[in-house]
């Protein structure tokens, strides 16, 4: 399988006023083409970094980002972006909102396509009826399903997800996993997401990737098998439960507070921690 | 049964009946309610002249009034036009120059820290100085003095608010453009200008006010004998006060006039960030 995403040996730092500041150091992640891999870890260990990288905004000190097997340098059509913070444009309708990329990429559709083809994810993520309203008259969950839109409307190869839901209450945030699931289903995308939340790295992704503390590298990859269209109902198994104990316990490593043990086959979790992470 | 459907029914017309009210009041609120306020405003004037017993020449009564209006109506014609229209011009000169300042000192953090001091320093100097400097600097050009006076006056407020509009932008409004591979031209207008039009317009309402005096300070001190302030400065030398407050008035009117041309430019430009107040 041809990886898409391929980062190789990434390693950068800040400079800043007291010197150097690492946050990634030696960072290898591949992502299969219409792949979906989370990248959690400890606050503060890099992973904005590494979307920054990915969307060629930056470029890393050592190392090499590939799309395709072509090296990033710079920023290109396409990838599409979703950060915690919707920043949806309040002087424009949703519909004009999400229609912003194509006004931007090279692309030969007309209006009247641009339209249709906004107007067809608007109605994937249920905000039917919605196109004419203005930000400020939507919901957070709302805001952030036409930031969704708008990052795919262009068909990026990449959507690069900076913990978009990591705002929003329970419920939607639920609401917002099983639409991602839709989106999947309907539209084709390689995809990173950077998420504290582990349930949500599981549900949604088909690989989770866990970050060391700063400066980071990949200290754990848990694959989860792909089972088509996931229901919510999946996260309150045994093997749910188990892959959110070996998770929690990598990011325990990560954050200095447990010893590495081998950890693949034997998680050591403190007991009661399995029901924790069943609710 | 009887009492099923009201439940349904009431609230409805209630609520049709309120709409319509609501539309009423709205209307009737927004032309009203100013309108009586002037009015209050004369009468509580009228009434303090009357029972104080001022003559005219130490506080004119409203009642004063239409008969200046009446003796002197085309001169107020002819040269609230003068002050008008340099006014509006000031003020547009202004607004191109204010903006271009604004945009400099908003994108470059060197020469906003360079700017800035020089700014102040300049806005702090009161203008009432500036005009003899520039009534001798450019003798005789009373139309070009007064128009830069207006714009010295009032780009400051306009340059000032687009260059904060500008350097607050949020990092992540400039990550989706600039992620797609669009230029700092298509950022500024997608993204930067739009998003710095309400600040810009409040600036402006600051502005127009800031021209009119500018506009009348050189009207009053030149001696060319154009515009509202020159009539102002005749009825003080012949004596004519209530000539002096119905000067006052007349550009308390144009006052008005402008800033609420700018309120209508702004609901059409930047409407969107005024919120619903429900």
């Amino acid at each position: 399988m041809s990886h898409l995403i391929d980062i190789r040996g990434v390693t950068h730092a800040y400079r800043t006023e007291s010197g150097p500041l690492p946050v990634l150091d030696g960072l290898s992640i591949a992502v299969p083409e219409g792949g979906f891999t989370a990248v959690v870890g400890p606050s503060g260990c890099g992973k904005s970094t590494l979307t920054r990288l990915i969307a060629g905004l930056m470029i890393p000190d050592e190392g090499e980002v590939r799309l395709h097997g072509e090296r990033v340098t710079s920023p290109r059509s396409t990838v599409g972006m979703a950060f915690q913070n919707p920043v949806l444009l309040e002087w424009r309708t949703i519909l004009d909102n999400v229609i912003l990329p194509l006004e931007i990429v090279p692309t030969k559709l007309k209006r009247r396509e641009k339209e249709e083809r906004a107007r067809r994810l608007l109605s994937l993520v249920g905000l039917d009826g919605f196109e004419d309203k203005r930000p400020s008259e939507l919901s957070g969950g709302m805001r952030q399903r036409a930031s969704l839109c708008r990052a795919l409307v262009h068909k990026p190869e990449v959507l690069i997800l900076d913990e978009p839901f990591g705002a929003l209450d329970a419920f939607t945030r639920e609401d917002l996993w099983q639409t991602m699931h839709q989106l999947r289903a309907e539209e084709t995308f390689t995809s990173v997401l950077i998420t504290h939340d582990l349930r949500e790295s599981i549900f949604l992704a088909d690989e989770v990737v866990v970050l060391s503390g700063r400066p980071a590298t990949a200290q754990y990859k848990l694959p989860v098998p792909d089972t088509g269209l996931r229901t919510l109902d999946e996260l309150y198994t045994a093997e749910a439960a188990e892959r959110l104990n070996i998770l929690r316990h990598q990011i325990e490593i990560a954050q200095g507070r447990a010893e590495p043990t081998d950890t693949a086959s034997q998680p050591a979790p403190p007991p009661g921690s399995a029901a924790q992470a069943l609710t | 049964m009887a009492d099923i459907p009201s439940p349904v029914t009431r609230p409805r017309q209630a609520l049709g009946l309120g709409a319509g009210r609501v539309k009423d009041t709205l209307l009737s609120r927004s032309v009203v309610a100013p309108i009586a306020a002037v009015i209050v405003f004369l009468i509580l004037w009228e009434l303090l002249v009357w029972a104080n017993g001022w003559p005219d020449y130490v506080m004119a009564s409203p009642s004063d009034l239409p008969p200046a209006y009446a003796s002197y109506w085309d001169l107020f014609l002819v040269m609230g036009w003068q002050t008008l229209w340099r006014t509006v011009v000031g003020l547009a000169v202004a607004v191109v120059f204010g903006v271009a300042v604004g945009m400099i000192m908003g994108f470059s953090r060197t020469m906003r820290d360079a700017l800035y001091p020089l700014l102040v320093g300049f806005n702090a100097v009161p203008k009432a100085t500036v005009v003899p400097i520039v009534a001798l600097l450019f003798v005789g050009a009373h139309d070009f003095n007064t128009v830069l006076i207006a714009f010295m006056i009032s780009f400051f407020p306009i340059a000032v608010s687009v260059s904060i509009g500008l350097s607050t932008l949020e990092p992540e409004y400039r990550d989706i453009l600039r992620s797609l591979g669009a230029s700092q031209a298509t950022i500024f207008w997608k993204i930067a200008l739009p998003k710095t039009l309400p600040e810009f317009f409040g600036a402006l309402k600051v502005a127009v006010t800031l021209a009119f005096i500018g506009t009348n300070l050189m009207e009053i001190v030149s001696p060319h004998g154009r515009g509202l302030g020159a009539l102002f400065d005749s009825g003080k030398t012949n004596s004519d006060y209530p000539l002096m407050f119905a000067v006052l008035i007349a550009l308390a009117f144009l006052g008005i006039v402008l800033y609420y041309i700018v309120v209508a430019l702004e609901k059409t430009f930047a409407g969107w960030a005024e919120r619903s107040p429900t």
